[in-house]
């Protein structure tokens, strides 16, 4: 994946989008509160038609303090970019991400006792917060997750006794002097190492790894299990949840994500394909099959299809950053829910309800199977989430306003604003709305990642990774 | 339009006949909501879920979500197709592929036989992969040697690491197979026109009779596979 930033230049300002009827595909207003303009920032990755499979990102996330962002894409390696510190003769370049650190995460793996080629694409990245001038993630493919320090060495010692400057070693007899080595600067060399080795412990494809509050433990959850694991500890894991039924034939349900809380370091989540979410405490018991709470809707009996199924099933859970409330994000929807109460969300934003007449079709090309991501941003008063056709919507729980942006290449002038988008549902299609059948299901924005803090965020969209900035902060 | 996905003409016209269906008793007005939808509509879903499933079941390690979601989803389109039918037992042998011909009462057989097969086989890739455990306790109580053979039905979709391709009673099933290729004689490194298969690992680790050699061989082939999972050196 080749780093691309966009040189500074002329900068072209659009108008604020004008005002639009309110309708399916969110409104013309600016969302994320106080008036937020998103503006495009930079792009990475190639630019190219043919986009090679192994470029495909599949994982992006900013660290605790938003100075690095990582991402992972299907070819098992990891990209991290570094914001730029801000610099007052330039201040166009008001943090601007370049790589710092790229390597190969994971590679493809055969498993000779099933016959399984194990795929090297990276499912999920977590930081772990920082504790030394190191750096450490876990990264994640579908069976083994590993943890990576990433270093900076910018010393070298010159001078050792026992080998010379190419490193051979010197007799120590010929030795008639002693030297204490001294450290001289050097071109700046990040280095990544992998720490540990979390393998065999899960027979099912992993989908979600979060780090525990406790900065020590963390656990890992696939299809049917979810495991608890000690970061020091590699040989070892402990089951805290297992649905797998006595007899396969039973199986109805599977785990889609899972991920703790962000402060109770005893409590964690994890969502279903059925579209149910369980809260567990993990001092009730060793193993948390039986739920603390339980998060479910009741299905709307006039919606209800073929598919009400599929369409529920959560594909990410997030707890907000306050750990008040979680969201969950299903194929047409996103929800907030109080962990105070169960029975119902607190809110439902319609991402794309326009395709609830499409199921079919979606059915058929699969694409309703698609697992989208969604987050937070730092204060919890505003969601993103992706959708098809390259867009992306932000919904901001203050105001209730609601927005439709799109990552391409067109709107990729330095700082220019993004220009709010439409689908148009039926009936006349105004200037600036694209219709329904007119989308491209094969442009996912499947992640997404906003700034711990500040209003910057990245939106994956295939092989390119898009950084949007708030031109007013 | 919706791109990805070969499309036949037959299943363009069928696909529009869903749509309009879709529209309709998903209004929330109208008085059929609430009953089951015209069976012309059912039937090509009925069909597609079919082909999805078999297309999953013949990857090597199906998506397990996915798989579950097209389950549930043909147990639906089938409620709703034969609502007052229950689900019989699982005694007979599927009708597999060609599902398309029955697809009510025998495909209600039929798909139950297979999606508990198959389902049952997706255990026993597990099982493999455990300590060595007998095939036997993966399956349910009381399941007969009869079923046995829509196990079979599911291990040629499956795929050749799944099954225990020697057990007792499935040789037979084999006779138009040239077999000699899964004799012992596969595991002595020397031997010739041995297909580098890992495949035929899982088999060979069921048999009852390893000598000390074949026992090398297989840990070499074990210790091989823990080198490759040895973290890569730094400087990576």
């Amino acid at each position: 994946m080749t780093s691309s930033s966009r040189a500074t230049g002329i900068g072209r300002h659009f108008e604020k989008g004008k005002k639009s009827l309110p309708g399916a595909g969110g409104g013309g207003c600016p969302a994320g509160g106080n008036d937020f303009q998103w503006c495009f920032s930079q792009v990475k990755g190639a630019i190219d038609e043919d986009v090679a499979e192994a470029d495909i990102i599949s994982t992006v996330e900013f660290n605790y303090s938003g100075d690095l962002l990582a991402t992972g894409d299907k070819g098992g390696r990891v990209v991290i970019f570094q914001r730029e510190q801000e610099n007052k003769s330039r201040p166009h370049s008001r943090g601007e991400y370049n790589v710092y650190s790229t390597f190969q995460s994971h590679e493809p793996e055969f498993d000779y006792l099933k016959s399984l080629e194990i795929e090297e694409k990276i499912n999920k990245i977590r930081w772990l917060p920082q504790q030394n001038a190191a750096h450490f993630l876990l990264s994640t493919n579908d069976k083994t997750i590993k943890l990576w320090k990433i270093s900076e060495r910018d010393k070298r010692a010159e001078g050792y006794n026992l080998k010379d400057e190419d490193g051979r070693l010197r007799d120590p007899f010929r030795i008639t002097a002693l030297r204490v080595p001294i450290l001289k600067p050097m071109d700046l060399m990040v280095e990544a190492s992998p720490r540990r080795i979390f393998a065999n412990a899960h027979t099912y494809h992993i989908n979600s790894i979060s780090v525990n509050s406790d900065h020590e433990t963390y656990l890992s959850a696939d299809d049917l299990r979810i495991n608890l694991w000690h970061l020091e500890i590699t040989d070892r894991s402990f089951n805290i949840v297992d649905i797998k039924p006595a007899n396969m034939e039973e199986l109805t349900e599977v785990i889609t994500a899972a991920e703790f809380h962000p402060h109770q370091c005893n409590v964690f989540v994890y969502s279903s394909s059925k579209g149910t979410i369980r809260l567990c405490d993990m001092r009730s018991s060793a193993l948390c099959d039986r739920h603390s709470k339980f998060f479910e809707e009741p299905e709307d009996p006039s919606s209800r299809s073929f598919f009400s199924e599929i369409i529920s099933s959560i594909s990410d859970v997030k707890f907000s950053h306050s750990g008040r409330y979680m969201m969950s994000r299903d194929y047409l929807s996103v929800k907030v829910w109080d962990l105070n109460m169960e029975s119902r969300p607190l809110e439902t934003h319609q991402v794309h309800e326009y395709l609830r007449s499409k199921l079919c079709s979606l059915y058929e090309n699969d694409c309703i199977f698609d697992k989208f991501e969604c987050c937070w941003n730092g204060s919890d008063s505003a969601i993103m989430t992706g959708s098809y056709n390259n867009f992306f919507r932000m919904f901001d729980r203050d105001t209730r306003r609601d927005v439709t942006l799109e990552a391409s290449r067109e709107s990729s002038k330095p700082r220019a604003s993004l220009k709010p988008r439409k689908v148009c549902t039926g009936g006349k299609r105004k200037k600036d709305e694209i219709s329904v059948d007119s989308l491209d299901f094969n442009k996912k924005i499947l992640h997404t990642a906003w700034h711990p803090a500040d209003s910057v965020i990245a939106v994956a969209a295939t092989n390119n990774l898009y950084i949007f900035q708030d031109k007013i902060n | 339009m919706l791109s990805k996905g070969l499309k036949r003409k037959r299943e363009e016209e069928e696909e529009k006949e869903s749509l309009a269906v879709d529209a309709l008793w998903l209004d929330p007005g109208h008085a059929a909501v609430a009953q089951a939808p015209p069976t012309a509509a059912s039937s090509s879903l009925f069909d597609l879920s079919v082909i999805k499933l078999h297309h999953s079941l013949q990857q090597s390690e199906p998506d397990l979500r996915h798989l579950v979601l097209v389950v549930n989803t043909l147990r639906r389109i089938q409620a709703s197709m034969a609502p007052a039918a229950a689900l019989p037992p699982v005694p007979s042998p599927p009708a597999a592929p060609s599902m398309a011909d029955n697809l009510l009462a025998s495909s209600d057989a039929a798909l139950s036989a297979s999606m508990a097969s198959l389902l049952e086989d997706l255990s026993h890739i597990e099982g493999l992969s455990q300590a060595p455990q007998p095939l036997a306790d993966e399956g349910p109580p009381g399941r007969s040697i009869g079923g046995v053979a829509p196990s079979l039905g599911a291990l040629d979709l499956l795929g050749p690491a799944t099954g225990c391709l020697l057990d007792d009673g499935l040789e037979g099933l084999f006779e138009d197979i040239d077999t000699s290729m899964y004799d012992n004689e596969l595991w002595a490194p020397a031997s010739e026109g041995l297909k580098p298969g890992p495949e035929d690992g899982p088999g060979k680790e069921e048999a009852p009779e390893l000598d000390e050699a074949e026992l090398d061989y297989l840990m070499d082939v074990l210790v091989g596979t823990q080198a490759l999972e040895r973290p890569p050196g730094p400087g990576r």
